[in-house]
């Protein structure tokens, strides 16, 4: 197990958005994670990433709580995020995007920029290297030098997975990567994700509407609804659960108390 | 009268517009870079001016200090006290967004002003502190301006050639980008309120730093003599003006700015003593209406942020140059 959330719970006013989640995911794996619009999929992935901390329960990742971490934490542990709304430094070049990402830069303390350059030309040439790497293997080379916030939502969909690249991840939080993508590119992205999952070894978790996809992709697929989890299990299974058509299709009342 | 008389109000403009100048650096670091709203800065400069005014006179009867120091030692007391005032602020005013951040700031600045006023032990309250000495202050008064000049351009000269470093270095980049967008910084594993802070401390020291190279001009600091006005807003229309997040931008900005406002006192003080005082507020009439028409045509300032398109590794990336050569480490499917 790579991540376990044990009994999570959020509230957000009266509204309870997380509710006794609990969830295992297997090192190695491409988790989908399927539900509902408000199913509590992306607050899941907030939970997780640390943007918002649980009202009870616990996070465990490799065997750590991690709980109380502030995000910026959980990332250097090679837990890393794309949103859902693309977040790209908007006046900064995609390039500049992607650089920005890597960690332990020694160009970020004030004190070796002004004593000890040499040590930061040399790991920024090696930032610039990877960054543009990134962009070859995610074919956005053209438009290395345009500012982020003025390349397409698609584009801006790819940096975010290429940002993942850009340190030693080892779970990769996904949160729709191909909502507002269009299909050419949506098979390119698919591939991406499968060869960074194959060639470096990342665990994915991915939340994503496209149940072609999620099919081609994923297993296992966790389907929520109501801030629980629903059902676990291969994709055909979790589609054909009747639980799961009736949560899409909102039979049950679905206000739970 | 010898030829150097001729150069006795330049001179005294430039020395303003240097000392502007590290007022401007500061901010933008604070405003340009880190997206922070201090509109605090004549705290900040009055810190760094009592500062050095405190370590560089003699001693005087009722007040602390003086410790007759160097004045080099004034100046680098300066910006470490403002740097530190600014660790507390900081460490409690930003976690405000931006226009609270700026409402505070402006508490913060008026309770230094009232701390100067009030506590006798430590400036001299109202009386203010005198006799401030001055690097080569002996010589007569025109070249000991012309050298004055001299020592605070060569220091605004080193203040940007360092901070130029540190915004095209990583840390600059990181900063822009906790401005641009905070949530993904904090995702992509920044450490976003120490950086904000290392940003507003050092921003805050270049005003300390700005502060005392005023007092050894002025020889003299009293609480009133720091303008909120002058020290605060004007500096934020220097950078608005100039460019905010392009360092020649505000330094550009500063002197435009200080050649209208002195050309304009120039000006009124041909007017009749009546008109005088309404010609005050004219003029401040005049760099409010700068700003709107900045700010309506050209909000990105004279010299804008530049999208950077060179790192700092040797060889300027383009799709045919240096980043083209480089191996990626996949193969394409």
């Amino acid at each position: 197990m790579i991540l376990s959330c044990e009994n999570l719970t959020l509230d957000f006013n009266l509204f309870r958005a997380i509710d006794n989640c609990s969830l295992s995911i297997v090192e190695g794996s491409i988790t989908g994670l399927i539900g509902p619009n408000g199913a509590g999929k992306t607050t899941l992935f907030n939970l997780i990433a640390g943007a918002l901390h649980p009202k009870s329960g616990r996070i465990l990742y490799r065997g750590e709580d991690i709980t109380a971490l502030s995000p910026d934490r959980r990332f250097h542990k090679g837990l890393v995020r794309t949103f859902q709304i693309p977040h790209e430094f908007h006046l900064m070049s995609v390039l500049e995007n992607l650089m920005v990402v890597a960690p332990a830069q020694p160009g970020e303390s004030l004190f070796r920029n002004w004593l000890d350059f040499g040590a930061v030309k040399r790991a920024e040439s090696e930032t610039l290297h990877r960054a543009w790497s990134t962009l070859e293997f995610l074919e956005l080379t053209h438009i290395a030098h345009e500012r982020a916030g003025q390349i397409s939502g698609g584009q801006k969909k790819l940096l975010e997975l290429g940002r993942t690249m850009m340190t030693d991840a080892k779970l990769v939080l996904l949160d729709e990567p191909a909502a507002g993508v269009n299909r050419t590119l949506l098979r390119k992205l698919e591939e991406k994700i499968a060869l960074l999952h194959r060639e470096r070894n990342y665990t994915f978790i991915l939340i994503e509407h496209d149940m072609e996809m999620i099919e081609r992709l994923c297993d296992p697929v966790i389907c929520m609804a109501d801030g629980q989890v629903l059902i676990e299990g291969d994709f055909h299974s979790v589609r054909s659960d009747p639980r799961v058509l009736e949560a899409y299709l909102g039979e049950t009342s679905g206000a739970s108390a | 009268m010898d030829w150097l008389s001729f150069t006795i109000y330049p001179v005294y403009l430039m020395i303003f517009m240097c000392i502007y100048g590290c007022l401007a650096i500061g901010l933008n670091i604070q405003w340009g870079y880190a997206g922070l709203f201090n509109a605090g800065l004549a705290g900040f400069f009055a810190v760094g001016a009592y500062t050095s005014a405190i370590l560089t006179t003699s001693e005087a009867a009722g007040r602390l200090g003086g410790f007759d120091l160097p004045f080099p030692f004034g100046l680098a007391g300066a910006m470490i006290v403002s740097g530190l005032i600014a660790w507390p602020v900081g460490k409690i005013c930003l976690r405000f967004r931006s226009d609270y951040l700026a409402i505070v700031t402006i508490g913060v600045a008026e309770a230094i002003r009232l701390v100067a006023k009030t506590e006798d032990w430590l400036t001299n309250s109202a009386r203010g502190i005198t006799g401030v000495p001055r690097p080569l202050g002996d010589l007569p008064y025109a070249q000991a301006q012309l050298a004055y000049l001299a020592i605070v351009g060569l220091i605004l000269i080193v203040v940007y050639l360092l901070i130029e470093r540190q915004a095209h270095a990583p840390w600059g980049r990181m900063m822009r980008a906790i401005r641009d967008n905070e949530r993904a910084a904090v995702a992509m594993g920044k450490n976003v309120p120490v950086r904000r802070l290392e940003a507003f401390m050092l921003g805050s020291a270049l005003m300390g730093l700005a502060g005392g190279l005023y007092v050894h001009l002025a020889r003299t600091i009293t609480p009133d003599a720091i303008d909120p006005m002058l020290v605060t807003f004007l500096v934020w229309i220097m950078v608005i003006l100039g460019g905010s997040g392009n360092n020649r931008g505000v330094l550009l900005g500063a002197v435009i700015v200080w050649i209208i406002w002195s050309a304009s006192e120039i000006v009124t003080d041909q007017l009749p003593a009546e008109f005088a005082l309404k010609a005050k507020y004219g003029r401040m009439f005049l760099i409010g209406l700068l700003l709107q028409i900045v700010l309506r045509f050209r909000p990105e300032g004279l010299l804008p942020e530049k999208l950077r398109r060179a790192p700092l590794s040797e060889g300027a990336l383009s799709p045919t140059g240096h980043g083209a050569r480089i191996q990626a480490p996949h193969k394409e499917i």
